[in-house]
């Protein structure tokens, strides 16, 4: 395991150096630059910020003295946000949405699994219909009508939630339920395929055959080979969810890393987009290598694989 | 296997855990809680929307509208304004003088204090002016203080000496500032924040004078003698400031504090509203603007603000290099159509580049509707009905906006002028790029007043302006409006400024279509904000009523 394990992390330095070398590039590539204004500023003043951000230098000396740097864990200061680094940016942002993100997990997994489960126990009945009917909406309904929804009937009619911000526990509700609900629309349909297929094998007719009660054959027996898909959905999916959502942090005005990871390309914040790119492509690969393992776990076959 | 039940029964404990505590949140919603605003008026507590997170708040580094709002509550320059006219009235001086000639002004500072307890000094305001001046900085409002003797040269590195640049403390409460040349706003100008002072041993504790990463303007080390002082700052959340106790006027400061809350996306500011969190807006998204006016919403502010909405043109391309053919393509757009059935927030339709009442000055020369004349011009340009009309597009940034006013211009060309445009939008940075570089036939863009005066919209469209892209010069223009930056006598200058503005409209190098508004929501308790045309809100004369 340690050596899968090792391996695995290995693979992931040469991934990460072309990852930064191609955002780099195509940084590069796009027209307009960090200091472009709608007031255009004087050429001296911009001189002066490309020289103090080591942007007068060739482009490769560019990368390598941030990379030199990054090595070192730092990630830079932000252009756009003048006396800030990139790493306090990062530090103080993603705490915010590794919060929400760990909530929508739980609003998915419980909501998903649970309408998953409860419609493959009869399929194609009324019980298989409703939910799938209603993980159909979710999956449809875009969170960016989703949110202004909620925020409409719970915060400004009802009045018992904030409209925007992030400031009291109940400011979690609306944005953890809007991210939340899009997933467990997945969720439940990814488990009620699982679900299927389990219940349709050999073990499960055993299980029963020797009077296992229907509860523990679905619960003991049948969920943990059901929400194999699951697991592997969940891997990438959590990168998603805790790197915050754009979408969701915008309608909430949530102070999440999302929000800098789209907005550092508009601005053209180079540090802070390479910054970003670079710890959302360090999140992704440690999850994927936690879903694998997890998954492991799951399914002893895999364990020689 | 004992291990692995060890993790399930922690997992299954987990989860039962979050689902509670999940539990708890929602219900914590439930309840008389009493809203934010209702809060805020017992609390003296003023909270306001102010758009996206600041780049930051050290004077000499911002260039954008909600830095500023921020920074007239912890800072405090030379002058302040007036909350209704903005005519200046004294700030950091308690009085001045001003030489015969206009060129030298006197300014003795009050006994203020730092909100760390030390006195505001004359060096103070000489050592922040050469801060701002100093090149390595990279401060975009360098140019601001040009008009100081030596100012520019200082800049530029032609002058090493700051003793030989216009600014010099006599003594500790005695400035002495000297400018290349009289200017009559020039009590207006320093109200602008790069003319602001900072503290300079905080500056100078936290990294270098003139560095551009130095820390000082933070939760901590920020040091102000505004009325307010910092009190926290969240990023991509809220900054709020408290009445500072240490202000000379602290008496008639009514607010006990404000808090600005960045909130990127307008639609969720404007919700935010109406769920009784903030008790002013920063804007007000344009389609909702005609829904508020047609309810005669007493809660929504709409008022002139110091802006010119125009199309700028290429005068180096083939047709557009013919003033006959700018003439035509202004005069056939029916601009009350367009405030009327396009924009819909009550602007008004410009003729030309000076919004009316600026410092007293109201345009007298204006770009006629005038159909038949426009195809005349075009006919004698050599394209009767539109025929052989080269093919341009109109540029503009990403914006719903800036498409419905396109394509009703678009419309109105193919109407009134037979002639095809297309129409290309690009991302913000991209566009501002092509602007820049002069890749564009016709693209559309907003100049918005530094100050209270018609200089800052003349200065526009002169030969060596960064930000005049239509290619055009004139050196008759040039001339008229140096000629008027030199004029002490206030009649004179604004005659000397309607002039030019008849060259402009006579040679058309961009097309006028309407003015600016500024629109917001304010809760009907707030007092003391006044609308007025840079938006400017003194908040010492803010409160808020039960």
């Amino acid at each position: 395991m340690l050596r899968f394990v090792a391996i695995r992390l290995l693979q992931a330095i040469p991934v990460l150096l072309i990852i930064s070398v191609v955002t780099f590039l195509m940084m590069k590539a796009a027209p307009g630059g960090p200091f472009d204004q709608e007031v255009k500023a004087m050429d001296e003043v911009i001189a002066a910020l490309e020289a103090h951000y080591h942007l007068d230098k060739p482009a490769i000396q560019q990368y390598l003295i941030w990379l030199g740097n990054a090595i070192q864990g730092d990630l830079g200061p932000s252009f756009k946000y003048s006396n800030r680094s990139v790493n306090e940016l990062i530090a103080s942002s993603f705490p915010v949405s590794l919060e929400l993100g760990l909530w929508a997990m739980m609003i998915a997994l419980g909501l998903g699994i649970g309408a998953g489960v409860m419609a493959s126990i009869r399929p194609n009945t009324t019980t298989d219909y409703l939910p799938m009917s209603v993980a159909m909406i979710g999956i449809c309904v875009p969170r960016f009508v989703m949110g202004p929804i909620l925020i409409l009937v719970f915060a400004i009619y009802l009045q018992w939630y904030n409209a925007s911000g992030w400031f009291f526990a109940s400011d979690r509700v609306l944005p953890a339920l809007t991210l939340g609900v899009y997933y467990a629309a997945y969720v439940a349909r990814l488990t009620r395929g699982g679900m299927l297929e389990v219940l349709g094998q050999d073990y499960i007719r055993t299980a029963r055959a020797k009077g296992a009660s229907e509860n523990r054959v679905i619960l003991r027996h049948a969920l943990k080979g059901g929400i194999r898909p699951v697991v592997s959905f969940f891997g990438p999916a959590m990168a998603n969810l805790l790197a915050g959502s754009f979408i969701v942090e915008t309608i909430f005005q949530i102070p999440g890393l999302g929000r800098f990871f789209i907005l550092s390309a508009f601005n053209r914040d180079y540090t802070m987009l390479l910054g970003t790119v670079l710890f959302y492509s360090v999140l992704i690969i440690v999850l994927n290598l936690i879903a694998d393992i997890v998954l492991v776990w799951l399914n002893p076959r895999m364990r020689f694989e | 296997m004992k291990s692995r039940d060890l993790i399930k029964l922690l997992l299954y404990g987990l989860a039962m855990l979050g689902g509670g505590v999940f539990l708890l949140y929602a219900l914590s919603g439930f309840g008389n809680r009493p809203r934010l605003i209702d809060q805020g008026v017992k609390d003296k507590i003023l909270h306001m929307g102010n758009g996206s997170e600041p780049s930051g708040i050290d004077v000499h580094l911002t260039t954008g509208v909600q830095e500023h709002a921020i920074q007239m509550a912890l800072t405090e320059g030379l002058m302040s304004e007036d909350p209704i006219t903005l005519d200046p009235v004294p700030g950091m001086a308690e009085r001045w003088d001003i030489s015969e000639d206009g060129t030298v002004y006197t300014f003795y500072l009050r006994d203020a204090l730092w909100s760390n307890g030390d006195s505001v000094t004359a060096q103070d305001f000489a050592l922040s002016f050469k801060r701002a001046l100093s090149a390595s900085i990279g401060s975009e409002y360098s140019y601001m203080l040009f008009p100081l003797v030596n100012g520019e040269a200082y800049f530029k590195g032609e002058v090493e000496d700051f003793d030989q640049v216009g600014a010099k403390a006599l003594d500790d409460k005695t400035l002495q500032i000297t400018l290349e040349y009289s200017i009559p706003y020039f009590l207006s100008l320093i109200n602008h924040h790069s003319w602001y002072p900072v503290h300079i041993a905080s500056v100078e504790a936290n990294g270098g004078f003139a560095d551009r990463s130095n820390t000082w303007a933070r939760l901590g080390t920020f040091v102000g003698n505004g009325p307010f002082v910092l009190h926290e700052w969240n990023v991509n959340s809220v900054l709020s400031v408290r009445k500072n106790p240490l202000y000379w006027d602290a008496d008639s400061v009514k607010l006990n504090g404000i808090n600005f809350y960045h909130i990127e996306s307008l639609d969720t500011e404007e919700r935010a509203f109406r769920a009784g969190q903030i008790h002013k807006t920063y804007k007000l998204p344009l389609p909702k603007i005609p829904h508020y006016i047609a309810e005669k919403d007493p809660r929504l502010l709409n008022a002139p603000y110091l802006g010119t909405y125009q199309y700028a043109l290429n005068t180096s391309i083939k047709g557009l290099d013919d003033k006959r053919v700018r003439k035509a393509l202004s005069m056939s757009i029916d601009r009350d159509s367009i405030v009327r059935n396009v924009t819909g927030a009550g602007e008004f339709p410009s003729y030309s580049i000076v919004p009316p009442d600026c410092a007293g000055y109201n345009s007298r020369s204006k770009v006629e509707y005038d159909v038949p004349e426009a195809q005349r011009l075009l006919a004698e340009a050599g394209y009767p009905g539109g025929e052989g009309f080269p093919k341009f597009s109109i540029l503009y940034n990403t914006l719903e906006s800036h498409k419905s006013i396109a394509e009703a211009i678009q419309q109105m060309w193919k109407e009134n002028l037979g002639i095809e445009v297309g129409l290309e939008n690009q991302e913000w940075k991209v566009y501002l790029d092509s602007k820049v570089r002069g890749d564009f036939d016709i693209v559309r863009f907003g100049w918005i007043g530094d100050y209270v005066d018609p200089n800052t919209f003349m200065d526009l469209y002169t030969g060596n302006s960064g930000n005049n892209n239509t290619r055009w010069a004139s050196k008759e223009y040039d001339s008229l409006v140096v000629a008027a930056s030199k004029e002490n006598d206030p009649e004179k200058r604004l005659e000397i400024f309607q002039k030019a503005e008849e060259i402009l409209v006579d040679e058309v190098p961009f097309i006028p279509i309407y003015y600016y508004m500024s629109t917001y929501l304010v809760d009907q308790r707030v007092k003391g904000l006044y609308p007025n045309l840079l938006d400017h809100h003194p908040y010492k004369h803010v409160y808020l009523e039960e």
